[in-house]
């Protein structure tokens, strides 16, 4: 195992985490903010990942597909939000989880029936193919570390917008006290809205960067949010700070477990035992960590108390 | 003098700089009512709490029926005897009143680890529960859900379930919050009577009843105690007056 | 007798003459139909008693009903290889016994419940949600990754476990030893919401306060609510198996605690016959709409999202009105 090897890995988990980053923020801002739960997240990711593979093919951009990707998430989002979404902020979390578990149904399904059941491939562009040599001489996949940047230069975006915008104090306020934000005269439904449009667009963008990396197909997205649920139960709802350190958590933890358990378990065990077992116990890792994290803190890292 | 049925020694919580209770230390004796009264924010609500489980105080103790109390939560201090009412009613709302009372009673007992018999039929259960719904005059509303009672019979309800726990004291928040002057008089001549069966310790904001009922009344303002005596001796206290009239009236 | 009554015997009396019926008219795939119904049912029954009774949104059901289906799975393997378990520190041998393979499901499962629920119910609201979730999904992974019973591509089980002296391979046969299990729980669940229990469950469902205020801990009485729910679930999962003779890391997906759901919310959440007639609306819904086109998942969306916004209580609610408080 050399040290190169590890850093690589190491970075791989920061991606990973990044991108999970993008996910576990949209989420948390809807339940801060609306005190909704939200199952059909992971269909905003997918359709984002769609939208860009779709105009991918059709116009051969990688900046094209960005951008439709934005868009499709986002307008679906605000169209969600209004048909469905918003008849939900005052029912209990049963009927949100149902309802919302219902557009996944509805997404999923309409998704395959217009696409199809194979997966689409989405391409990286040119300028961001092939590798990059960083510091210490380690050679690394470039449209990996654009994902790392881009990750975290949103991660920057939303810490200052929400620290110094008026849309960030609204949000905030909103978090802190909704009826008191509707009664100061500030227009809830239209914010509830904008929310809700801005952490679809997050979760798009997410799926529509991974889609280059690993296929774009229909529930591609579930198991993505359910490990934005566990970032968010580390980190603490309503807190990006904590979605953005528990998603670097879950992605370092779930990414070097992979590499580094099979080698630790090949230390006591046979080669082919050890990545059996390794492979087993990685796959358990996150799950792990939440449940430790959930045995100290019960609400989070940075969840209020 | 007894021993106190309840009592506080120098109960301290703070959150954060607000200093919500200070150095407070009161008694409850058999028998008698005891009032506390307080502008709003003197720290009642979080003395109630400390008393009756919910919040662990920062320093100090709290001692009922002779055993230090301080280390138990909620659940154990019900079962030790103390039956608390709340300031906003806390049923369950979908069950009817017969149901709620019956919770009571059962919760006393104990007996709720049991699966395959039906706890309706349980006529010791029953008679424990009609007992107590006579005594604060629901017993013809027992078919009603929780939720459909107006506020008064809220209020008769929660105080029918504090009677099945046979508590060795009582804990009410404001029971009066809300009543009419007819739902008022009743629930005073009733809490009257009740004091023989346990003692009561009282917050309220009614002065009217406070000086009909109460044997003590304690003052709290700012988290602390600042008098405590008689009707008399608090109704002529320089010092209370400045708590709730301001300065300028004090004198 | 009340309309909850008569309906509830209703649906049972339906799910009896429809086998039969079958039987009679030599229609095999029927009578298969209605145990799969019946089988799911069981397992809505103890999703039920933790999210209708218990107030507890559990996303996560399906690793009970998947830990009964391997625990099935692992135990007829082994028989049917003649290979032990386990030589050491003791021999444990493979079974197709089914009232053994039933015990062990339901011991595993209600310990896996114990165990997840000691952690969860720390917590509340959304954060247990998400952590159910998150632990059916640790299963589902573990189940794919751990090759020794087929990994991602299942178990296949050859025989059919046995019961006494029954042929279990004949499907009216195995129809009835389902339909008996599941009488067996619905008068258990019928106890259990009448008993002492069932009082002080309902009463944390709706304000763990009042519970506290006379002497009881919420957290004991959920704990316990969902060690059983998940023992039954667990049971349910072991006749699924049983019944496809097949057991793969699909049981443990988050489709299908989300179908385990749907059952529950179909019939009428909290009602105890509820989950029969989810479960029964549920496999009709599948074979009617599942015939008229591939994607009828989007008729199944629609169907849920116009029951949770305009629809009251389920089909329970529907036909007969509000819930009795707990008779």
């Amino acid at each position: 195992m050399t040290t190169t090897l590890l850093i690589e890995q190491t970075l791989n988990g920061m991606q990973f985490g990044v991108m999970l980053f993008l996910m576990a923020a949209g989420l948390t801002l809807v339940f801060g903010v609306m005190g909704l739960i939200n199952l059909a997240h992971g269909s905003l990711y997918m359709i984002g990942a769609f939208a860009a593979a779709a105009t991918s093919a059709a116009t051969g951009s990688f900046a094209l597909a960005l951008i439709a990707s934005l868009m499709a998430a986002a307008i679906a989002g605000v169209l969600v939000e209004m048909l469905v979404i918003r008849r939900l902020y005052d029912r209990d979390h049963l009927d949100q989880v149902l309802a919302t578990f219902a557009l996944i149904l509805i997404f999923s399904e309409g998704t395959r029936w217009a696409f199809g059941s194979f997966p689409l491939f989405l391409d990286p562009p040119e300028i961001l193919s092939g590798t990059v040599t960083l510091p210490f001489g380690i050679i690394y996949s470039k449209y990996r570390l654009f994902i790392i940047l881009v990750g975290l230069a949103v991660a920057a975006g939303l810490f200052w917008m929400v620290a110094r915008t008026r849309i960030g104090i609204q949000i905030r306020a909103g978090e802190n006290d909704r009826e008191m934000v509707a009664a100061l005269g500030v227009n809830i439904s239209r914010l509830y809205t904008l929310v809700f449009a801005l952490g679809a667009a997050l979760a798009g963008l997410a799926g529509m960067l991974i889609g280059a990396i690993q296929s774009v197909q229909v529930g591609m997205g579930e198991p993505v949010l359910i490990l934005a649920f566990v970032v968010i139960v580390i980190g603490g709802i309503g807190s990006i700070k904590g979605a953005f350190i528990g998603a670097l958590l879950v992605g370092l933890t779930d990414t070097l477990g992979r590499f580094l358990l099979p080698k630790g378990f090949g230390l006591v065990m046979d080669p082919a035992s050890a990545t059996t077992v390794g492979a087993s116990v990685a796959s358990m890792a996150i799950y792990i960590l939440m449940a430790a994290v959930l045995i100290f803190r019960p609400r989070g890292l940075f969840g209020s108390a | 003098m007894t021993d106190p049925v309840l009592e506080t020694r120098n109960l301290c919580k703070a959150f954060g700089a607000l200093e919500a209770s200070k150095d407070v230390s009161l008694t409850l004796h058999s028998g008698e009512i005891h009032a506390l009264i307080g502008p709003n924010g003197a720290g009642k609500s979080t003395l109630i709490q400390q008393i009756a489980g919910g919040l662990r105080p920062d320093s100090g103790a709290v001692i009922f029926d002779g055993q230090d109390v301080t280390a138990l939560n909620t659940a154990a201090r019900a079962r030790r005897g103390i039956g608390r009412t709340f300031q906003i009613s806390s049923l369950a709302t979908d069950y009817t009143v017969l149901q709620n009372v019956m919770l009571g009673a059962l919760g006393r007992r104990g007996n709720i680890w049991r699966f395959l018999r039906s706890v309706m039929a349980d006529t010791t259960l029953l008679a424990e529960a009609e007992q107590a719904l006579e005594q604060v005059g629901l017993a013809d509303s027992r078919a009603v859900r929780a939720s459909e009672l107006s506020h008064g019979q809220r209020r008769q309800l929660e105080v029918a379930v504090a009677l099945t726990l046979k508590p060795k004291a009582f804990l009410m928040d404001e029971p009066m919050a809300g009543l009419g002057i007819e739902g008022s008089a009743r629930m005073l001549s009733f809490l009257d009577a009740l004091r023989h069966q346990a003692p009561i310790l009282l917050i309220e904001h009614d002065m009217d009843a406070v000086f009909a009922l109460a044997d003590r009344i304690s003052v709290l303002a700012y988290g602390q105690v600042i008098a405590s005596g008689s009707v008399s001796e608090i109704r002529a206290d320089p010092i209370v007056r400045a708590a709730y009239l301001g300065d300028e009236d004090a004198a | 007798m009340t309309r909850e009554t008569l309906l509830n015997l209703a649906l049972l009396a339906l799910l009896l003459l429809i086998p039969l019926a079958a039987w009679a008219l030599d229609e095999p795939f029927l009578i298969t139909l209605t145990t799969r119904a019946v089988i799911f049912a069981i397992a809505g029954i103890g999703l039920n008693l933790a999210l209708g009774f218990g107030g507890l949104v559990s996303l996560g059901h399906a690793v009970f009903f998947g830990i009964g289906g391997y625990t099935m799975g692992i135990l007829a393997s082994h028989a049917q290889s003649y290979t032990p378990l386990a030589e050491w520190p003791l021999l444990i041998e493979g079974t197709n016994s089914m009232p053994v393979i039933w015990i062990a499901a339901i011991l595993f499962s209600a310990l896996a419940a114990l165990a997840i629920g000691a952690l969860s119910l720390r917590t509340t609201g959304v954060y247990f949600i998400m952590i159910t979730l998150a632990f059916g999904q640790m299963f589902y992974f573990f189940a794919i990754s751990w090759p020794a019973y087929g990994g991602e591509d299942g178990l296949s089980i050859y025989v059919r476990n046995r019961f006494a002296g029954l042929n279990m391979m004949d499907p009216i046969q195995f129809f009835a030893i389902c339909y008996a299990l599941l009488l067996a729980t619905l008068f258990l669940m019928s106890r259990l919401v009448r008993s002492p229990f069932g009082l002080a469950l309902g009463a944390a469902r709706q304000n763990t306060d009042r519970v506290q205020a006379v002497g009881q801990m919420p957290y004991r009485l959920f704990l316990t609510a969902f060690t059983i729910s998940g023992a039954i679930t667990g049971l349910a999962g072991a006749l699924f198996a049983d019944l496809n003779r097949f057991v793969s890391p699909t049981m443990f997906s988050w489709q299908t605690s989300g179908e385990i759901m749907v059952f529950v919310i179909l019939g009428g959440v909290g009602r105890v016959y509820g989950p029969v007639a989810g479960a029964a609306l549920f496999i009709l819904l599948e074979h009617l709409l599942g015939g008229l086109s591939d994607y009828w998942h989007i008729y199944l969306g629609a169907i849920l999202l116009g029951v949770v916004l305009f629809g009251r209580g389920g089909l329970y609610g529907m036909l007969t009105g509000r819930q009795v408080a707990h008779d």
